[in-house]
């Protein structure tokens, strides 16, 4: 199939049919509003269903229910949304029900504004929701990952019985690129025996995060853990760009990394001999590659859309090996080119302690 | 020569001991569910949703598949079970503080839609599981531990008459209040259970059912003094009866 030029966020609303999505329950704002437009007229055509939710409380609760009833289902948002939707997001962690949940990130905290911004790393990757749990976090840097990691997504749900959710921002859903639909045929997901369908012939099935016996708590959360184990030991992915052999290695995701990549380009044109580590996955994190990386680079710029979170697990994985520096923009401001190369060159020339 | 009736435990209930509060009548709820689930043989046809509150373990005494739900959402995870599996029987229980306070936007919305489901909202006008705090129905006057003094309307308002609020959405079918305090009343409320699960199976729309309860644990009552006050003082303010039946539309 030849590529056709999308927004992003209609993008992920296809991509997500094509993984075999029949269900959505979102709630309208801004910037994601097109993902539920899209489904309202894309999921009646394939025998899905859309429903607009009275409030992302609801919305997020009806996918815990459709979820739990073995579908393909998703919901999307942004900040504030995404806020309300985690105590239903924990529920579902819980109970180890598989969903997609796309989140197009504003600019925080509080109503902030509609600007593009990368502040909802921690609430993404830390647990955002009560309890001990974990998403898988993708964090897409162009739209047409955003459709392979959306249609991936699904995939990975019901494997891990377990949310993930699709970290992006305000630009890569609002932003029209060319993208290529790889997947020819809509996917379908697993036999679920577990679900609850009625029980027909069979002992009957319960949905519940709910172990009130402290000993059975505990052997659900140490089943959770191992889970998580497992999904970290397989499931971290990055990018590496020019990051081999490199005095300074940036490190962003989404919408900032493509920054980052033409400042590798430009600072490699200058004879600074600058890297890339992208991650893809924000949980797992990618930590081996800045490990290493700090074995031959002399220091580490993070680069972010926000005061300062995802730096913390750079900092983590490069264990004191090396400095780990900072470069943020944040309240809806894209940093440009020029000042994180500034910021670059900058470190390279030793003028940042 | 008639047959002998034997009184035996429902087919739809399992075997283990309910957790219920001595001479509560939750457990006369549960049962009836049950009932009512056997004569519709609609056992291997049912999803429950769950609350959060006294009947947060109603799974361990229904044997069919179930949902949990959180505290107040059970109208939108009973929506997302529906809509998924629309020709299965779907219904939620919660109590008082879970449908009619935390729950209010979730159960007036899913009537809103005529989604079709069955939601039974039992109101013992406290919180009970929590220990006794005011609830949304509790009458004024009551005394609970958060209005040592009894509910003064002044400062905590009135209770909330939701079943009668629901009445007036075009998209409810059935709306109507029971309670099971006594013989004649647990008869009456069962018909109106099954009813509630009828107007689903005929896909005529939303329904709900409130049932008036005792807690004699938080009320400071014996069982038998429990029975009194409901009759007393939670029947004049929340009367039973129809509010809806299908085919009528509100204006």
């Amino acid at each position: 199939m030849s590529k056709v030029l999308m927004k992003g966020n209609e993008a992920v609303a296809e991509a997500a049919v094509l993984g075999g999505c029949r269900y959505f329950f979102g709630y309208p704002i801004t910037p994601q509003n097109e993902i539920p437009e899209y489904l309202a007229k894309r999921l009646p055509e394939v025998g899905g269903t859309f429903l607009q939710a009275e409030s992302e409380i609801s919305a997020i609760n009806m996918v815990f229910g459709a979820a739990g009833s073995g579908a393909r289902v998703m919901t999307s948002s942004s900040g504030p949304g995404i806020s309300l939707k985690q105590e239903g997001i924990s529920y579902i962690s819980g109970a180890e029900l598989p969903c997609v949940i796309v989140n197009m990130v504003r600019g925080g905290p509080g109503l902030g504004n509609i600007g593009p911004a990368q502040s909802d790393y921690f609430q993404a990757t830390k647990g955002g929701g009560h309890g001990d749990y974990r998403l898988i976090v993708f964090g897409p840097a162009s739209v047409q990952e955003l459709v392979d990691l959306t249609i991936e997504a699904f995939e990975l749900a019901d494997r891990y019985r377990n949310p993930v959710m699709i970290l992006g921002d305000g630009i890569l859903g609002q932003m029209m690129e060319p993208v290529e639909f790889k997947v020819k045929e809509i996917r379908k997901g697993p036999e679920k025996p577990w679900a609850a369908t009625g029980a027909k012939g069979r002992a009957r099935n319960l949905i519940t995060s709910l172990y009130i016996v402290p000993e059975e708590l505990e052997e659900h959360c140490r089943k959770l853990k191992e889970k998580y184990d497992r999904i970290a030991a397989v499931e971290k992915r990055h990018e590496s760009y020019f990051a081999d052999d490199t005095e300074i290695v940036l490190a962003a995701y989404g919408t900032t990394a493509r920054i980052c990549k033409a400042v590798v380009d430009q600072a490699r044109d200058e004879g600074i001999r600058a890297g890339l580590i992208r991650p893809v996955t924000l949980w797992p994190f990618p930590d081996e590659p800045y490990y290493k990386a700090a074995e031959h680079a002399d220091a580490f710029l993070t680069v972010e859309m926000s005061n300062g979170q995802m730096v913390e697990d750079v900092r983590l994985s490069v264990n004191g090996r090396k400095p780990v520096h900072f470069l943020g923009r944040t309240g809806g401001i894209v940093p440009t080119k020029a000042e994180i190369y500034a910021e670059v060159k900058k470190i390279v020339e030793g003028g940042v302690r | 020569m008639s047959a002998a009736k034997v009184f035996t435990k429902p087919a739809s209930m399992t075997d283990k001991i309910m957790h219920f509060c001595p001479g509560c009548t939750h457990g006369i709820i549960q049962r009836l569910v049950a009932e009512v689930i056997d004569e519709l043989d609609i056992r291997e046809n049912t999803i429950a949703v769950g609350p959060v509150g006294c009947a947060v373990f109603c799974y361990d005494y229904w044997d069919v598949d179930f949902h949990q739900a959180s505290h107040g959402r059970a109208p939108a995870v009973a929506t997302g079970v529906k809509r998924v599996h629309p020709d299965k029987v779907v219904f939620s229980l919660q109590g008082d503080g879970d449908i009619a306070a935390i729950g209010t936007t979730e159960i007036v919305h899913a009537a809103a839609r005529g989604e079709k489901i069955s939601c039974l909202f039992v109101n013992n006008s406290i919180y009970g599981m929590t220990g006794g705090q005011m609830a949304p129905t509790t009458i004024v006057g009551q005394k609970t531990t958060t209005t040592p003094g009894g509910r003064d309307s002044n400062m905590a308002g009135y209770p909330v008459k939701l079943t009668e609020m629901l009445a007036v959405l075009d998209g409810t079918a059935y709306s109507a209040r029971v309670s099971v305090h006594n013989p004649a009343n647990v008869i009456k409320a069962k018909k109106v259970i099954k009813k509630a699960f009828e107007v689903q199976i005929k896909g005529e729309g939303f329904a709900i059912v409130e049932i008036l309860s005792t807690c004699p644990t938080n009320w400071g009552l014996s069982p038998v003094e429990s029975i009194k006050w409901l009759e007393e003082n939670i029947l004049p303010y929340f009367p039973i009866g129809e509010f809806k039946t299908p085919g009528e539309v509100s204006r």
